[in-house]
């Protein structure tokens, strides 16, 4: 029941032009910056061949394209998610799942299931690019897999809380201007409270400490609790927002 | 048909803040049955039907579908609903194929059976035609029978409509009503209206509810016989005095009707027929016309929600006594 509703929503985001044009754009920029940080591994190769340790071709090129990702994507998940709720309350479809046989977990899942489906098709695309340096270079596929791995717990936070500001409010535009609010507050959290002693906690609660590690190869469980958390925590406050929805008034 | 009890009610109330939408109602909907849910705006209706729907939970009291309790085993219960909301809950980006078969699949009809069930609430909602179109294409009419067929795609035996009239040509509306008669023969259905000749055409019983209570709740043969109240409608050429009219033995007043008829209430267990025509011959008053008054639905329905509104209005009366306003 949960993929019903998952692969309807999937379906339904290719019917409007905007999944598309988020692909593309995607594409396009990730691929400039792809083949603009290649061009700076060829300019630098006689060098680095040179130098005894040097990074490789995976770690000049890899953590590069994923950080800038994560950025672009950090808008665009907004975008994509800001609709998955806010549009049924607006059009007041709601009631169709209400009062279908379903618990309101299973319609919060399989619409996070829906917006799941989506960015997984992104991130596949996103990793044709690197991927395709096989056909004559050899990379580290322990790093790609890390780093992929995190940018995919990173795009799951990002739509647990994007699905959630959707289910506050019925105007598409304030979902995702609060999901972008929000994601960047967590992205940036660590900017503030340094050199202050006695562990930074602001700093560790932000997004983008969770995620330099995967980028350099690290896969710590911590890091990886943290994301599931941002996941469950936000999943969960959705539920109990739409259970609100039928007690409240 | 049998008479299975489908949906009981019980002391269902619901309160928005300060505000009580809806105060103790307690009702029954049996199988093979028809339940016109009448009441001015904001009465309380669709509060009502969210209720049962499960789409809003009450503040108090208890709705039970087929057996199953809507707040203890809410799955159980609301697969044997079908709902059609005020708006339809349509995704306007879907065609009428894509949409019922989503619908089916929420419903958790089998895999299966669901292209016989699609075609089926196809043919009975009259859609056979519009299988491929977008719904947002279709006119007002066409959405709200894919509303319709939405709420019944899955055979539930408790359908719940919620003024599914609105916005539909005369003809559509007949095609509509006799849809619901249908759905009446072995579902039960409850349907909330403002459109009162839609109660008494369709429905096997009326509940008027007003300011979220139950004012009346009778079946149609019951209030055929509140509509044949204690009135008589004459007409004469020549219209005597109406004091000489009250005069006669069990007559309450008179009141001019439409067209120069007049209207004699009397007490229920008096008829006044024999000594109206005996006056009629004696003054040669030239009585063209008498038959027994009938009250229309209508008048029920308004005496009934403006009583209420007018005891309401009474008491901030008495309190103040020296009237300042």
């Amino acid at each position: 029941m949960i993929l019903t509703i998952g692969l309807r929503e999937f379906k339904s985001l290719f019917l409007s032009p905007l999944a598309w044009s988020i692909l593309a754009v995607v594409q396009v920029i990730l691929g400039f910056l792809f083949l603009s940080r290649l061009e700076v591994f060829q300019l630098y190769q006689p060098q680095l061949m040179a130098m005894d340790g040097a990074p490789g071709l995976t770690e000049i090129v890899l953590p590069d394209l994923l950080g800038n990702a994560a950025v672009i994507l950090l808008l665009v998940v907004p975008l994509l998610t800001m609709r998955v709720m806010a549009e049924e309350r607006r059009n007041r479809t709601l009631a169709l799942l209400f009062s279908a046989p379903l618990s309101m977990t299973e319609i919060v899942l399989g619409k996070y299931v829906g917006i799941l489906l989506f960015l997984l098709v992104l991130l596949l695309m996103i990793a044709l690019m690197p991927l395709s340096l096989l056909a004559g270079a050899s990379l580290d596929l322990g790093l790609v897999a890390s780093g992929f791995l995190g940018l995919a717990l990173l795009l799951a936070g990002f739509a647990a809380v994007g699905l959630f500001m959707s289910t506050l409010t019925q105007y598409t535009t304030v979902a995702a201007i609060s999901t972008f609010g929000a994601l960047l507050l967590f992205w940036i959290l660590d900017w503030s409270g340094q050199g202050i002693a006695g562990g930074n906690w602001l700093a560790y609660l932000s997004l983008f400490n969770h995620y330099k590690p995967f980028l350099e190869g690290i896969f710590d469980s911590a890091d990886a609790a943290y994301h599931i958390l941002v996941i469950v925590t936000f999943l969960v406050l959705s539920i109990r927002r739409l259970d609100a929805d039928r007690l409240g008034g | 048909m049998s008479h299975n009890t489908l949906v009981e009610i019980r002391n269902l109330s619901r309160s928005y803040g300060a505000l009580q939408a809806v105060k103790d109602v307690s009702f029954t909907i049996r199988q093979g049955e028809v339940l016109g849910f009448l009441g001015p705006n904001g009465a309380g209706k669709t509060t009502t039907m969210q209720i049962i729907s499960g789409n809003l939970a009450p503040s108090g009291g208890s709705v039970t579908i087929a057996d199953h309790d809507l707040l203890e085993d809410p799955r159980a219960a609301k697969g044997q609903i079908g709902y059609l909301p005020e708006s339809p809950p349509l995704y306007r980006e879907l065609t009428v194929d894509e949409y019922l078969d989503y619908c089916a699949a929420l419903n958790q009809v089998p895999r299966a059976q669901r292209l016989t069930a699609r075609e089926n609430a196809k043919e009975r909602c009259g859609l056979h035609d519009a299988g491929r179109r977008l719904i947002g294409n279709l006119s007002k009419g066409f959405q709200q029978r894919v509303g319709i067929a939405q709420a019944i795609i899955h055979l539930p035996p408790v359908v719940i409509l919620d003024e599914p009239t609105v916005g539909l040509d005369p003809i559509q509306i007949r095609e509509i009503r006799a849809l619901i008669r249908e759905l009446g023969r072995d579902h039960g259905v409850i349907l909330s209206t403002h459109i009162l000749p839609e109660v008494q055409s369709t429905c096997d019983r009326v509940q008027i509810i007003n300011q979220g209570e139950l004012v009346l709740n009778e079946s149609i043969e019951g209030l055929e016989h509140h509509m044949k109240s204690a009135s008589l409608t004459v007409a004469f050429h020549q219209p005597p005095d109406n004091t000489a009219l009250e005069n006669l033995p069990g007559v309450k007043s008179v009141q001019p009707g439409k067209d120069g008829r007049l209207r004699v209430f009397h007490e229920a267990d008096r008829n006044p027929t024999d000594a109206i025509l005996r006056l009629a011959v004696e003054k040669n008053l030239g009585l063209y016309e008498i038959r027994p008054g009938r009250l229309s639905l209508e008048q029920i329905f308004v005496d009934l929600t403006t009583d209420t509104a007018s005891e309401n209005a009474k008491p901030p009366d008495a309190n103040t006594t020296d009237g300042g306003v």
